[in-house]
């Protein structure tokens, strides 16, 4: 049990850029590369994900104190799984374009290994407000990279950005095939590494 | 491992004796045995080949010395890699490329194939190819458009039209006699290279002089050019045709850029196994990929080398 040291505004930077869920820990890969071939998916992927990831963290700092250890892993499963419901209902209902697209991976927030990993290793041992303010940087830190991801793939993939057309002629198709997803994560990751060794003195993400 | 086999590599204790060649030498002398190739393709497609292929050399050596001065790294373009590339990448376009497909070609082949791997002697795929590879899935229509070589030098009436291969595979082997005549015609439209397809690949002739040098200056060896060609004849004789057993072997082996794979990509040092046996079944297994995609796909040869580089430290293994 060990507890938060950090102040509130450090724990928010440590979500977005610290422990940045794809760029640092290179964990939830799978629907950055999936649904980021246009802005408005990945942001509303996002959107859903901060909500998740935020309201989880709650839920189990607000019950931690009444799961038994060895059952807390099933536990945190039904929490999510819950909220992930909650915001797959909603979004089926008031989004359904979007929905009709990225429906599959809202359902698939239930198996985010950060989502996951934020109960187990920070919400299970602290208090409300740091775990509330930890899981909405954990949240913001996943949305800011797949706008940047879905940025660059949207852009050079079909030369638009939200559906509207910016450029004319020929787009790289492969930026919005599979593959391009892939070339876009590696290249983002590897220039945000460049920064944060370059000017923030850091050692890179060892992809662990 | 109790005895030492003979393959082996062995090193022993200094003093060596160092041999002439260097990563330049061997490099600028394959550039020198596509040269051939290259003046086929000036003579065919006029000067849209110079074009093409000068704008894929200079941007593939403008980016590896631009990348490598940026980063504070010796240079490395004396060595004629990064020119080699551009070579390769230019004779696999098609003549009616516009100018930025060159560019950006050279950008993937070089920056992102070769050298964010770690440079020459890193890369796990042939820099040229992924770079015509991206092309082609980024620029679909672009890359498949055909110019008709017209020997004349100045080809300003260029017409587009589709490669043998195209024919054969959409209208059937009739309606490619229509085109071509005889069955001689055929073969030496093929082997002289007055045929469409990209700037280098179209003539096999030219290819096979530039194959000579590499096998006699020992930089190349026959296991992997053979057994690969070897392969698309016998797979193109067995299913290549409307019955088992009745296809035309030599079709498939001089058209496509089989001979130009073979010879200049298939036997890249770097991406290639280097034992024997191994090159065996690289070029068997290249081969295979090859028919494989020409008699179901659509797409392209270089997907079959992508797939077989994926396997390559299988065939090191193999001894």
């Amino acid at each position: 049990m060990s507890a938060n040291t950090k102040s509130n505004w450090e724990l928010l930077k440590n979500g977005m850029f610290g422990e940045n869920t794809i760029f640092r820990m290179a964990i939830s890969l799978c629907p950055s590369i999936a649904v980021t071939n246009g802005l408005k998916n990945g942001v509303a992927l996002g959107v859903a994900v901060v909500f998740v990831q935020t309201m989880v963290n709650i839920t189990v700092s607000l019950i931690r104190s009444f799961i038994h250890p060895k059952i807390r892993i099933p536990i945190f499963m039904l929490i999510i799984a819950g909220y992930v419901t909650i915001i797959d209902m909603l979004m089926s209902t008031y989004a359904r374009p979007i929905y009709a697209q990225i429906g599959l991976y809202i359902q698939i927030i239930v198996a985010f290994a950060s989502i996951f990993a934020r109960a187990e290793v920070f919400a299970s041992k602290n208090r409300l407000i740091p775990s509330a303010i930890d899981g909405l940087g954990m949240g913001i830190g996943f949305l800011l990279a797949m706008i940047v991801i879905s940025f660059f793939r949207e852009l050079l993939g079909k030369g638009e950005l939200f559906g509207y057309s910016l450029i004319s002629g020929n787009p790289l198709l492969i930026m919005i095939l599979p593959a391009g997803g892939f070339l876009a994560v590696g290249l983002l990751m590897g220039f945000f590494n460049w920064v944060d060794m370059r000017f923030f003195g850091g050692k890179g993400a060892s992809g662990v | 491992m109790a005895e030492a086999k003979t393959h082996e590599l062995v090193v022993s204790v200094s003093p060596h004796v160092r041999g002439k060649e260097t990563v330049g030498r061997i490099m600028w002398t394959v550039n020198l045995s596509l040269l051939p190739a290259f003046l086929m393709s000036v003579y065919y497609f006029g000067p849209r080949a110079v074009y093409v292929t000068g704008l894929c050399i200079l941007t593939s050596v403008l980016f590896e010395h631009f990348y490598q001065v940026s980063l504070n790294k010796k240079t490395t373009i004396g060595d004629g890699s990064a020119f080699l590339t551009g070579l390769l990448l230019g004779l696999n376009l098609p003549a009616s490329s516009p100018f930025y497909i060159p560019i950006i070609g050279s950008l993937v082949a070089v920056v992102i194939t070769k050298l964010l791997f770690g440079g020459l002697g890193y890369n796990i795929f042939n820099p040229a190819l992924i770079g015509r590879a991206f092309l082609l899935v980024s620029f679909p229509k672009l890359l498949t458009t055909w110019t008709e070589p017209t020997a004349k030098f100045i080809a300003m009436d260029a017409k587009t039209t589709a490669t043998p291969l195209g024919i054969l595979k959409e209208e059937g082997l009739v309606k490619l006699m229509e085109v071509f005549g005889t069955k001689a015609e055929l073969y030496k439209s093929l082997f002289m290279g007055s045929t469409a397809g990209s700037l280098g690949e179209t003539s096999a002739i030219a290819l096979l002089v530039g194959a000579v040098l590499l096998l006699v200056r020992g930089y190349i060896t026959w296991h992997i050019p053979v057994s690969f060609v070897a392969t698309v004849g016998v797979l193109g004789w067995v299913f290549g045709g409307e019955g088992i057993f009745t296809g035309d072997p030599l079709i498939h082996i001089l058209s496509g850029g089989l001979i130009l794979g073979a010879f200049f990509m298939a036997t890249d040092y770097v991406t290639g196994p280097s034992v024997r046996k191994g090159q065996l079944i690289y070029g068997i297994g290249c081969g295979a990929i090859t028919m494989l995609i020409r008699l179901r796909f659509s797409r392209g040869r270089n997907v079959c080398y992508i797939t077989d580089e994926l396997f390559c430290p299988a065939y090191r293994q193999e001894r």
